[in-house]
């Protein structure tokens, strides 16, 4: 885990770069999260302050988006398309069988730290699904093979 | 040697960008110079990745490409096991009357000499010789409408924008494409960006906006990746500058940020939550200014409407639906992919001529037209043809013009359910009939499959509710596949019963 001091730094520093921006909070909450996976909670007064927001506010922009995390995740985040297109080419039956594989559900992280399995509502993959993204990477006519490339 | 392999999501998905590294590779090991072009893709999803040589008969098609078939690629190319030919003599290529998307997999998406050699620009020459009011007339003129599903006359919104006053205005494009089975924004701004930049200045100079900003969603990286390239190119050329500049922002997995108001609060960096109507975003906007809102798809139909006139523009078409619309054909298809085409085509002629039936060989059951917020329609409809009004006339939408196939293992209990359940995950919270509603729809489709039939009054009138009493398209018309699907296909709703007893 980071120090404190340190995240307070690196947050003032991402503060500073999005200043002039119209409406600058998501940019600013994107760059906290590409910087250390996830929101940490302490970030939280020092961009109220900079923004002149409440506390609540921001917290309240955090939870309402399914992206941002309060929390790490794991290593790895395997990403599987829960949309109409990707189930009429079977998408339901090749997440169970990856949830059984990892042993976890939506949202859930294996108990190594390995990897955290979530939910997608499209990835504009539809004429090629089953759809997934492995961190970061898409992945078309997905089955459990995706697997392989979380393994480690 | 010069070759075509797509930078498009969906051809990286299925391999491309490996496919490319092997190509130079391969080109390396044998001493051969090779120019590789990322592409946008052609949107014959099925060939992908469909890497396309550069001949002096015209661009040969390869594809789907495995990494095993790129050796054959620079031998006797004829006789290639995965080749098809030249790509524009296709049918999938000839059938279409691309105007929106004439230059995606064509150009390079991030050559702006590229884009004007193949006519870019020339709307944009035009519509700065001419006043605010003749470039509103001309997009008045040709007919088009709001192509992110509500159908709104555009030239109408940007005449309120154009006309209120206010020294500061924005233009907003919609590009939180968060519908199932459409990737047609996504596609224009991976394959084709220069296009949504050209459509964005011209909407400036008709409504006197100095800046506009594209919201993309974060599941679509290489939009966003292209987009951020694109617009930088267009300002280091002085395309974009201080008469009008733009800038991409990233959504952060909102669906509900695809509705206007919810969008313009994201933007604005607050709780995606929707805004009540009036005040329209036309006079009070992103931060309280007069802004258009438009989707990437109307922005980007602008410019050829602007270089070749309304006229020509209005001339395809159906009814009140003028001019073409890319089809996003996916789900259980043989051949799914874009298709752009004027409006008009029937949902048979569209599922079956164009798409080939299921990828799965199995019958039809059903087509969901226009998204998770979009109703079934069964084979029995399938002469419906594709326009705002046809399709509303049979208790159905466009929507943005997506189209999920679904074979005869489609449960569409099953379907009806997970309708509501995605409103109850996606809801904002705001209103009542959408935030309460969906819950109990879920409860109630949850009784009618443990064989309760006389949930279905119930379940009727909750949809009644939802579609009178929400405050936008979420809530409104989560409705519409719930209700398709109990009318169209009410033997899946008996066969709970029937397994109850």
């Amino acid at each position: 885990m980071l120090d404190s001091h340190v995240h307070s730094d690196r947050i003032a520093e991402i503060l500073n770069a999005h200043q002039g921006l119209e409406g600058p909070l998501l940019p600013i909450l994107h760059a906290i999260q590409a910087a250390f996976g996830y929101v940490p909670d302490s970030a939280i007064p020092q961009i109220a302050a900079a923004l002149m927001l409440s506390k609540a506010e921001v917290h309240g922009v955090i939870s309402f988006y399914h992206d941002f995390r309060a929390a790490p995740v794991g290593r790895h985040v395997l990403k599987l398309c829960r949309a109409e297109a990707c189930q009429t080419v079977g998408g339901d039956a090749v997440a169970d069988r990856i949830k059984a594989a990892l042993g976890i559900d939506w949202h859930e992280t294996t108990p190594d730290g390995r990897v955290t399995l979530e939910p997608v509502f499209c990835l504009g993959l539809c004429a090629c699904g089953p759809a997934a993204m492995v961190d970061g990477r898409l992945v078309g006519r997905c089955d459990e093979s995706v697997l392989a490339e979380v393994a480690k | 040697m010069k070759l075509y392999v797509p930078l498009d999501s969906a051809a990286v998905a299925l391999g491309a960008d490996k496919l490319a590294a092997a190509i130079a590779a391969e080109a390396a090991s044998r001493g051969v110079e090779v120019e590789i072009v990322r592409n946008g893709s052609r949107g014959m999803v099925w060939l992908e990745p469909l890497v396309e040589v550069v001949t002096d008969a015209g661009r040969l098609g390869f594809g789907p490409m495995t990494v095993a078939d790129v050796p054959g690629l620079f031998g006797d190319l004829a006789s290639h096991p995965k080749a098809h030919g030249l790509v524009d003599e296709l049918p999938w290529m000839k059938g279409q009357t691309r105007l929106t998307f004439a230059r995606v997999g064509v150009i390079d998406p991030l050559s702006l000499k590229d884009y004007v050699a193949h006519g870019g620009l020339v709307g944009l020459e035009r519509a700065a010789k001419m006043t605010k009011a003749e470039i509103v007339a001309e997009v008045t003129e040709s007919g088009l409408r709001g192509r992110g599903g509500a159908g709104f006359p555009t030239g109408i919104k940007w005449k309120t924008v154009s006309e209120a006053p206010g020294e500061l205005k924005y233009i907003v494009c919609n590009a939180d494409e968060g519908d199932s089975a459409t990737f047609a924004d996504r596609m224009l701004m991976e394959g084709d960006p220069f296009t949504l930049i050209e459509g964005m200045a011209i909407a400036g100079l008709a409504c006197g906006a100095t800046k506009g900003y594209v919201y993309i969603r974060s599941e679509y990286p290489v939009a966003i990746r292209v987009m951020e390239a694109a617009v930088k190119i267009a300002q280091d050329a002085k395309v974009l500058g201080p008469a009008f500049d733009m800038e991409v922002r990233v959504g952060a997995g909102a669906y509900v940020c695809g509705e206007e108001t919810s969008l313009l609060n994201s933007l604005e960096g607050k709780r995606g939550v929707v805004r009540a109507k009036p005040p329209l975003p036309a006079l009070q906007g992103f931060m309280g200014r007069p802004t258009v809102v438009n989707n990437v798809i109307s922005l980007a139909s602008v410019p050829v409407i602007m270089a070749k006139g309304a006229a020509f523009y209005k001339d395809f078409g159906l009814g009140r639906s003028r001019g073409t619309i890319p089809l996003q054909i996916a789900g259980n298809v043989k051949r799914g992919g874009l298709y752009e085409v004027a409006f008009g085509l029937t949902l048979g002629q569209i599922v079956n001529a164009i798409g080939g039936g299921t990828a799965s060989g199995r019958p039809v059951k059903a087509v969901q037209v226009g998204g998770p917020l979009g109703a079934w329609f069964p084979p029995s409809l399938f002469d419906t043809p594709f326009g705002y009004e046809e399709f509303g006339a049979k208790d159905g939408l466009i929507g943005h013009a997506g189209l999920t196939i679904a074979d005869d293992t489609t449960d569409m209990l099953h379907m009806a359910r997970f309708a509501m359940e995605f409103c109850t995950i996606e809801s904002c919270g705001k209103c009542t009939p959408c935030r309460i509603g969906a819950v109990r729809g879920v409860e109630t489709l949850d009784r009618l499959a443990a064989g309760d039939v006389s949930a279905i009054p119930l379940l009727t009138d909750l949809c009644s509710t939802m579609k009178s009493g929400s405050l936008c398209a979420l809530g409104g018309f989560t409705p519409y596949p719930v209700m398709s699907a109990l009318t169209h296909f009410p033997d899946d709703f008996a066969r709970a019963k029937e397994a109850a007893e």
